[in-house]
């Protein structure tokens, strides 16, 4: 296909995609009362696990090197990340239903990516609530830690906002390809994507090493927030790990592994499936 | 017309047997279990230190003793609000429960506890074994708190079960539960003293989460097990876990001869 071919096309092969998406909006909209509900559900656990955070940091005035107000701009992070990626392709987490059900056989007859059609199957407006919390907590935080206004500043946040959504964007990707492996044991990648949730949220310098392996470089949850968070308010986090002060700004190189790491899970998965016969 | 005692015995049998299938789940559980374990050390663990040693009265062991304890019984106590019963009462199959000689509260309790107790086995022993090995419980200090304990364990999976199921009649009344369900698992989590022992919580809050039933599911049995808690006050712990445990059965009750009354089942 030539250069030319694709400029055109791209807004005509985007089309069933927008057609897709318009209508998940205006069904999930016209049931009005039970949009109410999942918006407040939604608000109410984006709420619960600031209250997690910020009921620990009451207590004490530090813990590994952050206090109240940098670990709600490192959970405000790692929050408005995992909300987005979670609105985008949460339902990965779906794949073992749609295994079991055999329902997964319909997405590969159609003749489009399939990542594509599950990212759109089932796109929660709801969780647009929980987001709401982190952005209110990252203006706060931002208020508390007062960073100084400067390009700098304004660079490194979006640079960590856009790799914290991506590498979980990858962790989703990265689990929904195990578990076409896994199917009921789809819990142990709960362990890692909700886990490197709760995580991100944790200031580095208290794990051990086994967890800074597994959490702080295989799946990269502490570039997601922390790391970011210690370049920007210079704090002294990254030299007892042993990183240079800038390593907040690898946080684009963390995102790329984890892409790398969805992308093979993901293709060894979908290779592996066989269908759901009948 | 209502079932023998030994026909609960036999739904409780039964739902220990029905878990016992899920292997591949039990080891997914373990493996959440764990790691959320680790990472609840990691923070817990700084917090008691950046505080000199002491937090509202938990030292590092007594926090390992909570951690590993509160995780080893996540996969026995419901916090998560999903019940095949809530899809019956939608669908209206559960008038066919009705129509069975046994107490459909009855029957749904034995089953859950059954499920309950089994997933002590694969998940719940080798949980606290991971937290025993690699990080370290103390014992706690009075020999009487490991069957005190085991009480207070029996009775928090039985609230836990009782209180799910006033959560799936709810579905008598209202057509749509999964909000309700959804609500249920953020709130529960949290007031049973999860990620965050309830007595951290600022006043109010820990007031807030003592008028729920959620800290009598994780939080009661955990502080007696550990022994945080000892004499009066272990049993004081068990004493409102009892009280909770007359309430939803009650609540239950009520609900389901109202709710049974409401029953609508759509033939055709």
């Amino acid at each position: 296909m030539s250069r030319t071919d694709t400029a055109p096309g791209l807004a005509a092969r985007s089309a069933p995609y927008r057609a897709v998406i318009a209508s998940r909006v205006s069904s999930q909209r016209s049931h009005r009362t039970s949009f109410r509900v999942d918006l407040l559900s939604s608000l109410l656990v984006g709420l619960v696990e600031l209250a997690e955070v910020a009921v620990l940091y009451l207590q004490v005035e530090r813990i590994g090197g952050l206090d109240l107000a940098a670990a709600l701009l490192v959970f405000a992070i790692a929050d408005v990340g995992f909300s987005v990626a979670d609105m985008v392709v949460g339902h990965c987490d779906n794949i073992p239903t749609y295994v079991r059900a055999g329902t997964l056989d319909v997405f590969y007859l159609r003749p489009q990516p399939l990542l594509l059609q599950l990212m759109t199957s089932d796109l929660q407006l709801r969780r647009i609530a929980r987001a709401a919390v982190g952005v209110v907590a990252l203006v706060v935080a931002l208020g508390l830690t007062d960073p100084p206004f400067t390009v700098r500043t304004v660079a490194l946040l979006v640079v960590a906002l856009v790799s914290a959504t991506l590498c979980f964007a990858a962790m989703f990707v990265w689990a929904g390809g195990v578990q076409f492996f896994l199917i009921d044991g789809a819990e142990t990648t709960n362990a890692f994507v909700y886990g490197g949730r709760y995580a991100a949220t944790q200031p580095a310098t208290v794990w051990g090493r086994p967890l800074l392996v597994v959490f702080g470089f295989f799946f990269p949850m502490a570039f997601t927030a922390y790391l970011p968070v210690v370049t920007l308010l210079d704090l002294d986090g990254g030299q007892q790990l042993g990183l240079p002060g800038w390593i907040g700004w690898t946080a684009p190189l963390a995102a790329l592994w984890a892409w790398a790491l969805a992308a093979v899970s993901w293709r060894l998965g979908v290779r592996h499936y066989q269908g759901g016969g009948g | 017309m209502r079932g023998s005692g030994r026909t609960y015995w036999r739904l409780l049998v039964a739902g220990f047997r029905r878990q016992s299938t899920y292997r591949l789940a039990a080891l997914g559980g373990l493996v959440a279990n764990a790691t959320f374990g680790f990472l609840k050390v990691a923070i817990l663990f700084a917090a008691v230190r950046a505080a000199g040693g002491e937090l509202e009265g938990y030292d590092v062991g007594a926090i390992s003793a909570y951690i590993w304890v509160s995780q080893a019984m996540l996969g026995s106590v419901n916090l998560n609000g999903r019940t095949d019963l809530a899809e019956r009462i939608r669908t209206g199959d559960v008038a066919v429960d009705f129509l069975r000689p046994v107490d459909v509260q009855g029957a749904f309790v034995a089953t859950e506890v059954g499920r309950s107790l089994f997933a002590f086995l694969p998940r719940g022993l080798p949980t606290l074994a991971i937290g025993v090995l690699v990080v370290g419980v103390p014992l706690p200090d009075h020999a009487w708190a490991l069957p005190l304990g085991l009480v207070s364990l029996l009775l928090a999976v039985t609230i836990s079960a009782t209180t799910v199921y006033l959560l799936a009649t709810s579905g008598f009344w209202i057509v749509e539960t999964r909000g309700l369900q959804i609500l249920y698992m953020v709130l529960s989590g949290f007031l049973a003293g999860l990620f965050i022992p309830i007595w951290f919580f600022p006043e109010w809050l820990a007031v807030l989460a003592s008028a729920t039933p959620f800290p009598a599911m994780l939080m009661y049995p955990t502080d007696v097990l550990s022994g945080r808690v000892d004499g009066s006050g272990a049993l004081m712990h068990v004493l409102v876990q009892v009280g909770w445990l007359l309430a939803t059965v009650a609540a239950g009750q009520w609900l389901t001869r109202a709710g049974r009354r409401r029953l609508e089942v759509q033939g055709g």
